[in-house]
Parts: C-alpha cells; structure tokens; sequence
C-alpha cells in the first residue's frame, strides 16, 4: 500500500523510525556460502598493530585486560610492547589484576606509556616498584564487585578491551577453552571478561586458536566483539592454570580445615539444599573436604557453590553433592572441563558475581563463605593485600563482596606463618571490614565476631575453643614476641577500595 | 668462655636461624652481630638482643657472629647461638637440661 510519511498521524511521537525504507541505502546480501564467508569477510585483523588503529586507540586513554591466564599470561605483555612501539602513552590500564609475569609494565610506566594503573591485585616485581614509589598516581585496587560496578556505572569506561581467549571463532564468539578440541590451552570461565567485552567501546579479543563458527555456548558473544587478532600464543598453559588444585597435606592448614567445618557444623547456617563459597587457598579448600563427609552424614545437599572454582567443588558437583555450580574463576583444569562439559556448571560475570550496583549479585545469596587472611585484626579487619615487610603481595579479588555478602564469614589463618602472628593489633592494610567477619578460625582457637554473640552462643554450646580475639592475638605475641612496626614514608602508593568504591584504606611507600 | 674457631650450628629451614660465631680479631673486641633475616623489619633488634645476651650470659664477651634467620623464635636462636659458640670455644661441658 502507498503511504505519505508525513501524513502518518503523530509520527513525531513515536521514536526509532529511520523514515521510509529505500532499497539502495541497504546493505547488499551476501551469497557466499558460509565456509567461504568464514575466511574472506570476518573480524580477523592481520596484525595487532592493525586492530589497535582501527579500534582509534589513543593517548590518554583507558585499556582493560583480564587475569584469567594468571601467571601463564602472554597478552598484557604483548599488547603492552606493541602500544609502546606505536607512540600512543599516558594510558589508564584497568585490569581485573595483575600478576608476577606482569613485570615489563615497569618500563612502560617509566617510558610514559602508562599514567596509571587499576586493578584488584599485584604481584613481584612490578608491586615491588609500586610500593618503593614507582607511580606518580596512586594505584587503585579494586574488589571484583567494586569495578565490576564502576564499570557499570560508566564511571570507569573502557575504550579498548584486550581480551586474551584460548578459542575464537571468526566473528568473536569467545571461549575459555576449546570446544573442537581437548587440546590446546584452557582457563575455564571468563567471567572478568564478559563485563569488559559488554561495556568497552571497542572489544579486541586475542586468541592462538580460531575455531569454526558457532563457537557455542559462547562466554563472550560476538555481538560484543569488534576485532580479533590471532597470536602465536596467548601464554604459558602451565602458568594458566594447574591440572588439578592439590589437597593440603599440611597438618596445621588441615587442623584450621577440620575446626572450620565444625563451625560450619553448628553455626545454624548447615541445613539441607545450602549455598557456599570456598576459596582456594590450602585451609579453604580442604575445609571442602570435611565438609563433604558432614552432608554425606546428615543426606544434606548444596543447592550451589559459588565464587573461583576447583576441582573439589566439581567432583561434589559430579557426586550430587553440589547441584549448580556459579563460576565467575575457574582455578584449575578440573574446572574449566567441567564448565565446558557439565550443563549446571554454570558461567557468571563479575557483575553477576559481585557488584552492589546491579539489580542482584550471587555473592548475597550465600549462606556462608571461607575466606583465607595474611592478617586478621582485633576489630576483625582483614589484610590481603600487603605483606609482613608493608610491600605489597596480593589481590582484593573477591574478598570483600563475599564476605559481605554471605550470612556467615568464616575467615581461616594459621595463627602464625613463620615468625609472623596473623593475628595482631592492626593489620597492615585494610582490605576486607572487621564488621563483614563473623568467625576467625585459627590452628590455635577461633574467635566469633561480638556483633554476633548468638552465634558465639551456639559454637561455645558445641564445645569448640571460642576465646575472644584479643586472645589469641595474646597466645601469637607470647609466642613470637610482639613486632616492632613497618617503616613508611608518608607517600600514597596504593588505594584501597571497599566494594562501594569508597577509599577504605590506603598504601604508603615503603622505608628501606 | 674464649671463641678459638669456627662454629655453627643450625639449617636454613623454615622457623630456623644459622649462627656462625668466631674469633673477633679486630682490636676494639666486643661482640659484632652481622644478621640476615626475613623478618629482620619486625624482629631484627629482637634478633640480635637474644644472640648478644646469650653470648653474653656465656661468658663470651668478644665474637664476630654471622647469622641467616628464617623466622626461628627467641627459643630457636637462643640454642642455636649457645650450640655455636660451644663449637667455636670447642667446648663439650654442656649442662643438658640446665637451660643456663
């Protein structure tokens, strides 16, 4: 039927009308078949310098990677040097964190080609230039939560992502692992860099393996993605991830396990169809452990686990112990075929995972959490983040968001590590509020939080040795003697953001 | 007690020092406390105390000691030193369980 646009009665008031359809300003069919479209019409860029031209990346702006491939990464180096060789400086690089292999940024701050840095942890030699002064800007450390929120509030925008994948298809289907194959490299779940890939202006992922289109079920869709370059490698497969992360056979660390899950036991948040997070250091983990053998006991199941998964967590899940699994990290190879594999396995962003900000984050349907410490306060206050000598040696992550979120925190510690008492008068750096920790577990006796005198109650009922924390702080003073405190200068090296993203503590430069 | 040579004692494990006392031969004596350790910001004047008062309560009033700590507590260095400077004074009258 013929019509007049402007006869259309109140056409103003209707929005997203391109005015009237004309044949010659639409884009031709294409025809070829779908294998030959594949090869001669995608998003495969010839080079790295190539993708970064066309994704208009210039001075001063703001980059994002993520640390899925940990210490095994290749792309943050690589996209670094290759910037560096094109002239652009003064970038903000907001990674979801940093890591040793991450060294050769010191150069790059030096040179100009970045201004400054944010991230969620760091490690070697680049924390050690951080904390000995190296950045006329602070560094900013995030919880995943907090810059999964900052991301979505636009307040930090990203123009270019770099995202490393072990497979892509031509049009940027993205996966953290390979779904033609076993082969080849893996990292399981991409969950940092689904919200990067959603929010950056332009989104390059690079990858050393091209799959065939569809690469589905898909972490990031290429709806998402912009550009795609491939890269003789995308890093270390042994620096990525391990086999299997192993069971601790250390007394001590088994000792906290055992007097965690007996908290867990009688704290009134273990009942049928429960929800937790383990985190992955040695006491956490084996926390999984004794845990296993109380629900096999009582018949109770896990509705799901949630946070950096392992091979723990999967092997409950393939017993019926576990009945989904939310994985916004994936921490061993165990678990990254598991997420490829099992339909209930199931990929989370960090958004989803974390943010205060959005409409509902997983990490406030927890039930309760084991988190592990460097040092622990007597107002419970918990240091990730920097090490007994003040340099920092650490990560955020998730700490924070977790422990806010769940209904009972549980953080675990040796009362001592070497010489060293964890728990003390004030810890180094505040990363994590005392008020979010309800339960410090330690070889030596576990302290319960006194904003929760019930649930005090309840484990003193169960006969476990509560004491308060000054307490034990005492029995790690009698034994190692109290130390005598670290020198700073007065310099700000390192912000420290809660996941509300106001400064809850800060770095200062280390005095040598 | 008189250092006549090269003593040591302890490992570089974990929660364990190495102590190495010998003859102070510089002229102006006393007891020189060269000390390496990894808590050294926190415990290093602590460290050394122990090590001199040891040295001391031994009767040792000149020695050059050469120490590697990795986190030993006061009890650990306390016998490690006293071991050395029994080596070094080539001395074999201990008083097992004496504690002095």
């Amino acid at each position: 039927m013929s019509f007049d646009i402007d006869k259309i009665p109140n056409i103003q008031g209707i929005n997203a009308i391109h005015g009237k359809y004309d044949e010659k300003k639409v884009p031709k069919k294409d025809t070829r078949v779908m294998r030959e479209r594949q090869f001669q019409h995608n998003k495969i860029m010839p080079s790295l310098e190539r993708a970064i031209e066309y994704s208009g990346l210039k001075s001063g702006m703001t980059i994002s990677f993520h640390h899925h491939f940990r210490n095994g990464d290749n792309v943050v180096n690589t996209v670094m040097d290759t910037i560096a060789k094109m002239g652009i400086k003064d970038l903000v690089i907001a990674a979801s964190s940093l890591n040793e292999v991450h060294a050769p940024m010191i150069q790059h701050i030096k040179n100009g080609v970045v201004r400054r840095i944010e991230t969620s942890g760091m490690r070697g030699d680049l924390a050690k230039a951080v904390s000995h002064g190296l950045m006329d800007i602070p560094v900013v450390f995030r919880s995943h939560g907090g810059r999964a929120a900052a991301i979505e509030s636009g307040e930090l925008h990203i123009d270019v992502a770099f995202l490393g994948a072990p497979s892509c298809d031509p049009f940027g289907n993205a996966n953290g692992y390979n779904r033609e194959s076993d082969e080849g490299k893996a990292c399981g779940s991409l969950g940092y860099a689904k919200l990067d890939a959603l929010y950056a202006d332009t989104t390059i992922i690079v990858t050393d393996t091209i799959v065939s289109y569809p690469n589905t079920p898909f972490s990031i869709p290429e709806s998402h993605v912009e550009y795609i370059v491939q890269v003789d490698s995308i890093g270390d497969p042994a620096g990525i991830m391990s086999g299997a992360t192993r069971y601790t056979k250390n007394p001590k660390e088994l000792l906290i396990a055992k007097a965690a899950a007996d908290v867990i036991e009688h704290s009134g948040y273990f009942n049928d169809d429960f929800s937790m997070q383990m985190g992955s250091g040695g006491a956490s983990l084996a926390t999984a452990r004794y845990l296993r053998e109380k629900m096999i006991q009582k018949n109770y199941k896990a509705r799901f686990a949630l946070g950096g998964i392992t091979g723990q967590i999967v092997e409950m899940y393939e017993e019926g112990l576990v009945k989904k699994i939310l994985d916004v990290q994936s921490f061993d190879l165990i678990a990254a075929n598991s997420l490829k594999n099992n339909r209930f396995h199931h990929q989370i962003d960090a958004s989803y995972y974390a943010s205060y900000m959005n409409a509902g984050a997983a990490v406030n349907q927890l039930d309760f959490c084991i988190l592990s410490a460097l040092e622990v306060d007597t107002n419970f206050n918990i240091n990730v983040m920097t090490g007994s000598d003040g340099v920092i040696r650490g990560a955020v992550g998730g700490h924070p968001d977790a422990a806010a979120g769940a209904s009972l925190t549980i953080v675990v510690t040796p009362l001592l590590r070497g010489r060293i008492p964890c728990v003390c008068d004030r810890v180094n750096t505040i990363v994590t509020p005392g008020y979010t920790i309800d339960v410090v577990v330690t070889d030596q006796g576990i302290a319960v939080n006194p904003n929760r005198p019930e649930l005090r109650e309840k484990l003193l009922a169960a006969k476990l040795p509560v004491m308060t924390i000054e307490q034990l702080r005492d029995k790690a003073y009698a034994i190692a003697g109290k130390p005598e405190p670290i020198k700073y200068k007065d310099r700000v090296v390192g912000l420290l953001m809660y996941r509300d993203n106001s400064i809850i503590d800060v770095i200062r430069e280390v005095d040598d | 007690m008189q250092i006549k040579t090269v003593g040591v004692a302890g490992t570089m494990e974990s929660s364990d020092i190495v102590v190495r006392v010998e003859p102070n031969t510089e002229k102006t004596g006393g007891i020189v406390i060269h000390l390496e350790s990894n808590v050294i910001r926190q415990y290093g004047n602590q460290i050394r105390k122990v090590i001199n008062d040891t040295l001391t309560s031994l009767g040792v009033d000149s020695a050059v000691v050469t120490a590697v700590d990795k986190g030993a507590l006061d009890c650990t260095v306390a016998a490690r030193t006293k071991a050395a400077a029994f080596r070094a004074a080539e001395c074999a009258d201990y008083e097992w369980g004496g504690g002095k």
